[in-house]
């Protein structure tokens, strides 16, 4: 009992994070229709803007203060990135979705080449809050702090876009053009804006994303955003491109299928198992792909 | 302001003096190998209803949309004398153009209410102008649009273009599968509508062409093959029948 409790615990926070990196794909791709390769170099700038941040700032603070900043100067690195990507490479592009997927997967190498340029290939350790680092006993569990905390962001990120979509004006627009673009415009609505807050704020999340991984993993590394989008992208595509909910669900799905593969069959079954997971859903519903509400 | 009064008020002032409020000039589709719309030339008079006829896959669907920038074109588009062909469709629509397209396309997953509210933020259907003309969708507010029925939705999608202010509509193909009653509902709000807004129509139904066109525009083979006025043509069988390649039986209804 106390394993399973320990499993679906960590398998929540697993969750929590591949939701935070799905969810401005999902996002993006259910309005905008471009597959956002590059979306791991969006994690991998958080993961490095939160390490440098912490780094810098006096040692005088805690470590809980200053990932708290972290978290900050992420979020807003992560949205720069995300609009300058989107002014500059994605909106010449719309609608020649090769060249979008070339210059996104470009972007993607090179932005892990130039991070191994600069800070080295190998892992680098970060710096974790004690509380993060220490445990809490649940129905007889020895529970890792930093899932709660996972579980937590995320569940606030949910929220928070939730209400963007549904209380916003925003959030309107970007239900009406995940299900037609083209209408939008017709209205007199105009849409591109609505690309550039969408890709910011997509940014951002993966940047948060990014930032939080690192701390699970305790390292960063440039490679460590193309691992987090594979799952990502899995996500995604069992959630149905452009459903937020869809996304929540299918990341704590994987979460949960992962770890219990892991500790029930043997370790690295897991990762096999989230791809039958994948195969098995495309099998039985196969216009997943094809979108959902947002 | 976007009820109809404001409407009315405006179709008296200037641009509803009985001149052109749209005017096409030399418009060219083309779609990969196919020239669809070869030299489309007509004016649309700034009151009334102007029918765009022809048979199927003439480029009726594709002047619409070519019109707003949805379709890849070149040529001259007036809108009240200002040339728009260059513009991008988010400005042409917004300097007042109101576009119904063919098969509705009203967002399924979005109520009533916020469908409208996409075009009227403040008021979606607390506007005077639905609870007068589709007092259905006030009842329906908090309805997803995707679970009305056609004629329902074809309101929503009629509905949306009437709250923003408008020199001109275009409108395409507005009772296309929807029950004879609801066709007279449709053809109803549209006779209302023209009277304080130009509309150029796309429509196979010609009892409903008969019962509100002032004037039509007829393509064949992506060219303007006729102009003229609607009386005229729909009371000749020979020229219906010539142009359109269909009887018209005087004593059908709208």
């Amino acid at each position: 009992m106390t394993d399973f409790v320990l499993i679906l615990v960590t398998g929540l926070g697993l969750g929590a994070l591949y939701f935070l990196a799905a969810s401005g794909l999902s996002i993006i791709y259910g309005l905008m229709g471009v597959l956002n390769f590059a979306h791991g170099a969006f994690m991998m700038a958080g993961s490095y803007a939160g390490f440098l941040t912490m780094g810098a700032l006096p040692a005088s603070l805690s470590v809980a203060a200053r990932l708290a900043m972290a978290v900050l100067v992420a979020l807003v690195v992560g949205a720069v990135i995300g609009f300058v990507v989107e002014v500059v490479l994605i909106r010449p592009l719309y609608r020649h979705h090769i060249q979008q997927v070339l210059v996104t997967v470009g972007l993607s190498l090179a932005s892990v080449a130039a991070a191994q340029g600069i800070w080295g290939a190998d892992p680098r350790t970060v710096e974790k809050p004690e509380w993060m680092a220490s445990t809490t006993m649940l129905l007889g569990a020895r529970l890792p702090n930093d899932r709660f905390l996972f579980i937590v962001v995320a569940l606030a990120v949910f929220l928070g876009l939730q209400a963007l979509l549904h209380y916003t004006r925003l959030g309107l627009i970007i239900r009406a053009g995940v299900e037609n673009r083209t209408m939008v415009e017709a209205l007199g609505i105009n849409v591109h804006r609505t690309f550039t807050i969408v890709f910011a704020l997509g940014g951002s999340a993966a940047a948060l994303a990014g930032l939080l991984y690192s701390q699970y993993a305790g390292t960063v590394s440039p490679a460590q955003g193309g691992s987090l989008l594979i799952y990502a992208f899995i996500v995604v595509v069992i959630g149905g491109m452009g459903s937020l909910v869809g996304t929540a669900v299918a990341a704590v799905a994987v979460g949960l299928v992962q770890q219990l593969a892991n500790f029930y069959a043997a370790s690295g079954v897991g990762d096999l198992s989230v791809v039958l997971l994948l195969a098995l859903v495309l099998l039985l519903r196969p216009t997943s792909m094809k979108g959902a509400h947002a | 302001m976007t009820d109809m009064t404001t409407a009315l008020d405006r179709a008296a002032a200037p641009g509803g003096d009985g001149g052109s409020v749209l005017s096409v000039e030399d418009l060219h589709v083309r779609y990969g190998g196919s020239h669809v719309l070869q030299g489309v030339s007509f004016t649309v008079p700034a009151s009334g209803v102007t029918a765009l006829l022809g048979r199927n896959g003439v480029g009726k669907t594709t002047t619409l949309k070519a019109i707003i920038g949805l379709a890849p074109r070149t040529g001259r588009i007036l809108l009240q004398d200002k040339e728009i062909q260059d513009e991008p469709t988010t400005r042409i629509i917004r300097g007042g153009i109101g576009y119904v397209p063919e098969d509705r396309e009203v967002f399924g997953g979005l109520t009533v209410d916020e469908n409208l509210r996409l075009v009227d933020p403040d008021r979606g259907v607390e506007a005077p102008i639905v609870g007068r003309l589709f007092p259905d969708l006030v009842a329906r507010a908090k309805q997803r649009a995707g679970t009305l029925s056609g004629g329902q939705q074809q309101m929503v999608s009629l509905a949306r273009v009437l709250l923003k202010d408008t020199s001109v509509l275009l409108i395409d193909e507005p009772t296309k599968g929807l029950a004879p009653k609801l066709v007279t509902e449709v053809a109803d709000v549209l006779s209302e509508v023209a009277r304080t807004t130009p509309i150029l129509l796309v429509e196979q139904n010609l009892p409903l062409v008969r019962r509100i066109a002032d004037t039509v525009v007829v393509l064949d083979a992506g060219q303007v093959v006729h102009c003229g006025g609607a009386a005229e043509l729909v009371a000749d069988p020979e020229l219906t029948r010539e142009l359109l390649g269909v009887s018209m039986r005087r004593e059908g209804a709208a």
